[in-house]
C-alpha cells in the first residue's frame, strides 16, 4: 500500500444528456452534469476550489469551464490523454487534495458531438507518416490491434461478439442507455462492415452526453449526504500514442497500470467485485481482461465466451452497457468510474449487484495507448 | 537563420528524399538501433547521432485491415503494418492483390507511390506475385 490510498473520497456523481441532447452546446451538457453531480454531493459550485476538465473542442478546457461556472479555482488541469482524461484527473485531484493545493475538486467532461457532427471528433493534427493511408481512426487501428490478436491467440470474431452482446444486455437494465434492444452475435457479425474485422456494432457508440465527479477528503465526505466512495488505489501508464509504435499489438500498458493500482489499494484480482473497463471496441474489453489479470494474455477471446460477462456470468464487467450500448460522447472515461461508484452506492437499480465493496474503472486513451486503472471501494474498505 | 537550423529537419528530410525517389531509414551511431518514423533524438537512447541510410524495402505484414465504405465512396482499400527488415515498423498498403487477400507474416517490398500529390510508400507482395 502506498500514501495516496483513500487519500480521497467521491462524495457525488451525475450525468446528463446521455445519447441525443440536440440543440445543447458542449458546456450546457457539462454543466447539467456538474449540477448532477453537485446536488448528489449536497454541494454548491462555490464549494469548488479545483476544477478539473479535458475538452475535445476546448483545448484550456478548465479555464473554460471554470468561467462558465463562475469558478475561481486554486488549482484546475485540463491535461489531455484522450478518453482516459477524466480518470488522470481523479489521480491529480487525489494528489491535489492530500497537499492541500485544493479541498473539493470537481472533475467534468461534457459533448455534444453526436448532434453537431453525427461522428467520433479528432482535434489532433494529422500523423504525417499514417494519414496518407487513411487508416478510419480511431477503428483501424484498433482493428489492426484485433487482427494481430487473432493471428497470435486465434481470436474469433464470434468471440469478440460476445463482448458486444454482453455489453447489450446489459444495457437493457440500464434506462439511460442508448441501445437497448436485444443484440445477438449474428446481429454484430452481420452489421456493416467498418475496417476489417470490425463491423459497426464493434465499435463504440457516438452520442452526446456528459459526467461529473465530487472528490473531497474522506472525512469531508463523511458529512456529506450520500455514502463516500474512497479511492483505495490509482495508476496510469502509457507506451505510445500512434498504433504504429505499440510494442506489441496485444499487450496494453494497463498491464502495467493495473499492478500499480492493485498495490497502492492492498488489493488482488480476486478481491475486485466489479470491473468497468473502456470498450471502445470489442477487442478493447479482451485485452483488458488480460492486461488486468482477469485471464492469462491470449485467453480473453475464450473468456467472454458463453455470457460470461453478460447479466449472471461469471464476472460482472460493464454494468452500465459501456461505450458500446450505454454512451460514448467522444471521451467515455468518466462514465465507468460515474458506474463503478452507483454500484458501490447501490444506485443501479435492476442491475445492481448484491453488495459490492469493490470495484475496477478502467479509462484508455488514444489508440490503446494511455491506460489509467482506479481502484474504488466503500468506506468500509479503508 | 542559426547555424544549428540550417538544414531541414528530419521528418522535412525523409520527404525530400522520398520525392527524390529514395526511402530512408535513420541508424543511431550510439546506440546501433535503427529508427523510423524519422526523429531529431534516438527514441533507444536519446542520442542526437542519427544518420540516414537506404532501405532495404524488404518488410513482412505485420497487421492488416480493411477499410469498407459506402458503395458511392469508393471500393475497400487495405491499411497495414509493416515490419521493416532493419527493424522499425510503419504503416502502410499493400497493393496489387485483394485488400482481404493481405496476410500476417507475408513477405512484401517497398515502392515508392507517386500517383496522388505526395508520394507515398506502398507494398507489394515480394517476388512481385499477384
Amino acid at each position: 500500500m502506498s500514501g495516496l490510498r483513500g487519500a480521497a473520497s467521491i462524495a457525488g456523481a451525475g450525468t446528463y444528456g446521455l445519447g441525443e441532447a440536440p440543440g445543447q452546446s458542449e458546456l450546457e451538457i457539462t454543466a447539467g452534469a456538474v449540477k448532477a453531480a453537485l446536488d448528489d454531493a449536497g454541494l454548491k459550485a462555490a464549494d469548488v476550489d479545483g476544477v478539473f476538465c479535458a475538452s475535445m473542442t476546448y483545448n484550456m478546457g478548465s479555464l473554460t469551464l471554470c468561467e462558465y461556472l463562475g469558478i475561481a479555482p486554486k488549482f484546475s488541469d485540463s491535461s489531455m490523454i484522450g478518453g482516459s482524461s477524466n480518470l488522470a484527473h481523479l489521480l491529480t485531484a487525489m494528489m491535489a487534495i492530500a497537499t492541500g493545493q485544493c479541498d473539493v475538486a470537481l472533475v467534468a467532461y461534457g459533448s455534444n458531438q453526436r448532434s453537431v457532427s453525427g461522428r467520433l471528433v479528432s482535434t489532433s493534427r494529422p500523423d504525417p507518416f499514417e494519414s496518407p493511408y487513411g487508416p478510419r481512426q480511431p477503428i483501424t487501428s484498433y482493428a489492426l490491434a484485433a487482427s494481430r490478436h487473432m493471428h497470435e491467440y486465434g481470436t474469433t470474431r464470434a468471440q469478440l461478439a460476445e463482448v458486444a452482446t454482453a455489453a447489450r444486455a446489459w444495457a437493457a437494465m440500464n434506462p439511460d442507455a442508448f441501445l437497448r434492444e436485444p443484440l445477438a452475435i449474428a446481429d454484430v457479425l452481420n452489421a456493416r462492415p467498418i475496417s476489417d474485422p470490425f463491423t459497426v456494432r464493434d465499435c463504440c457508440l457516438v452520442t452526446d452526453g456528459g459526467g461529473a465527479v465530487i472528490l473531497t477528503s474522506p472525512e469531508r465526505a463523511r458529512d456529506l449526504p450520500r455514502p463516500p466512495v474512497p479511492v483505495l488505489g490509482g495508476a496510469m501508464a502509457h507506451w505510445h500514442r500512434a498504433i504504429t509504435n505499440m510494442p506489441d499489438l496485444t499487450v496494453t500498458a494497463a498491464s502495467e497500470s493495473g499492478p500499480r493500482a492493485y498495490a497502492m489499494a492492498g488489493v488482488s484480482v480476486e478481491d475486485i467485485d466489479l470491473v468497468q473497463v473502456y470498450d471502445a471496441f470489442t477487442i478493447n474489453t479482451v485485452v483488458f481482461l488480460e492486461d488486468l489479470g482477469f485471464c492469462a494474455k491470449g485467453e480473453g477471446g475464450a473468456f467472454v465466451e458463453n455470457g460470461a460477462i453478460a447479466p449472471g456470468g461469471k464476472l460482472v464487467v460493464n454494468t452500465n452497457g459501456g461505450g458500446l450500448s450505454c454512451c460514448h460522447p467522444g471521451m467515455y472515461g468518466i462514465f465507468p468510474l460515474i458506474e463503478a461508484v452507483r454500484q458501490l452506492r447501490g444506485d443501479c437499480g435492476e442491475r445492481q449487484q448484491p453488495n459490492p465493496e469493490i470495484a475496477l474503472a478502467h479509462g484508455n486513451g488514444g489508440l490503446f495507448s494511455s491506460q489509467v486503472t482506479l481502484i474504488l471501494g466503500t468506506d468500509g474498505t479503508l | 537563420m542559426p547555424a544549428d537550423t540550417a538544414a531541414p529537419g528530419p521528418e522535412q528530410a525523409y520527404f525530400d528524399a522520398l520525392a527524390d525517389g529514395r526511402f530512408m531509414l535513420q541508424h543511431c551511431n550510439a546506440c546501433g538501433e535503427n529508427v523510423f518514423y524519422p526523429r531529431a533524438l534516438c527514441p533507444h537512447c536519446g542520442a542526437d547521432a542519427l544518420v540516414w541510410r537506404e532501405a532495404s524495402g524488404r518488410g513482412t505484414v505485420h497487421a492488416t485491415s480493411v477499410v469498407r465504405r459506402r458503395p458511392e465512396q469508393g471500393p475497400p482499400y487495405n491499411v497495414a503494418l509493416i515490419d521493416l527488415e532493419e527493424g522499425p515498423r510503419m504503416m502502410s498498403r499493400v497493393e496489387t492483390i485483394a485488400p482481404e487477400a493481405v496476410r500476417i507474416g507475408m513477405a512484401v517490398t517497398a515502392v515508392i507511390d507517386r500517383s496522388g500529390d505526395d508520394p507515398v510508400v506502398v507494398f507489394h507482395p515480394a517476388g512481385g506475385g499477384a
